[in-house]
């Protein structure tokens, strides 16, 4: 197992590293999948994988982006398996809600989640890496292994549809709450996970 | 405060992508407290539990 072992000092530093991106590890996980608990335990998985994945992990790096593409691959395995149904949860919602500084009209972060829950998975996380967790266009189609231009599109999208639903206030009640939507978000994973997924320059 | 793109990431964190957006609705700050607010919370004693636990095994 152990062809590249290293030292205890590297794996010392490795610790660090990824102890202190455990924090953005649980908010990227938490935008994709909506529920805490589900987020919180596609997290350890994706600690224990990145735990013993650990040689292939080229110090100097981004140690957050390394693991935002085991917990994306994590993620996309488990939506496939449907262990994952989009489930939004109302009572955490609100208790998350809270009123952005100095904002004429707040904007409930419960409305927030909700709206970025009916994104297709791969518009959702383009935007929470772009929009949310600070990464640049270039960084986030790494992660996602697509091109940049791609990248862009998705995020343009996804900012689109959300002025849409939260400058028009037509956020749907339920995310991804029946059926049709639900297998739909499944195919397009499976075109998604399979490299298919829009990776082609748009237009 | 809220310092968690600076936050011990390595140095790989590139351009701030937010300023090349061009655009600023209402709703993309919320994306960040979104965010920001999950990263701000205490880390539940399940992980620390798992990483004190990675060092035993190896």
């Amino acid at each position: 197992m152990a062809r590249n072992e290293r030292t205890a000092s590297q794996k010392a530093d490795f610790k660090r590293e990824l102890t202190e991106v455990v924090p953005h590890l649980r908010a990227f996980a938490r935008g994709l999948c909506g529920r805490p608990d589900m987020a919180d335990d596609l997290v350890q998985e994706t600690l224990l994988k990145a735990w013993a994945a650990q040689e292939r992990f080229e110090p100097g790096t981004s140690m957050r982006a390394w693991t935002f593409v085991i917990l994306r691959n994590a993620y996309l395995t488990d939506m496939r398996r449907n262990r994952f149904r989009g489930e939004y949860d109302e009572n955490v919602a609100e208790r998350l809600l809270t009123q952005p500084a100095g904002q004429e009209e707040p904007i409930h972060l419960s409305d927030m989640h909700r709206a970025l829950l009916t994104l297709p998975p791969e518009r959702r996380e383009a935007l929470l890496l772009v929009g949310a967790g600070g990464f640049s266009y270039e960084e986030a189609a790494t992660i996602c292994g697509c091109a940049v231009g791609t990248i862009k599109s998705r995020v343009g999208r996804a900012r689109a549809a959300l002025n849409t639903m939260l400058e028009d206030g037509s956020i749907p009640q339920r995310a991804i709450g029946d059926d049709v939507a639900h297998r739909a978000i499944l195919e397009e994973l499976d075109e998604v996970a399979a490299g298919r997924g829009e990776t082609s320059p748009t237009r | 405060m809220h310092t968690d793109r600076d936050r011990g990431t390595g140095a790989a964190r590139g351009g701030d992508a937010k300023s090349k957006s061009g655009e600023n609705p209402g709703w993309a700050q919320g994306l960040r407290q979104l965010y920001d607010s999950v990263v701000d919370e205490p880390l539940p004693d399940s992980f620390k539990d798992l990483l004190a636990k990675l060092d035993d095994k190896s």
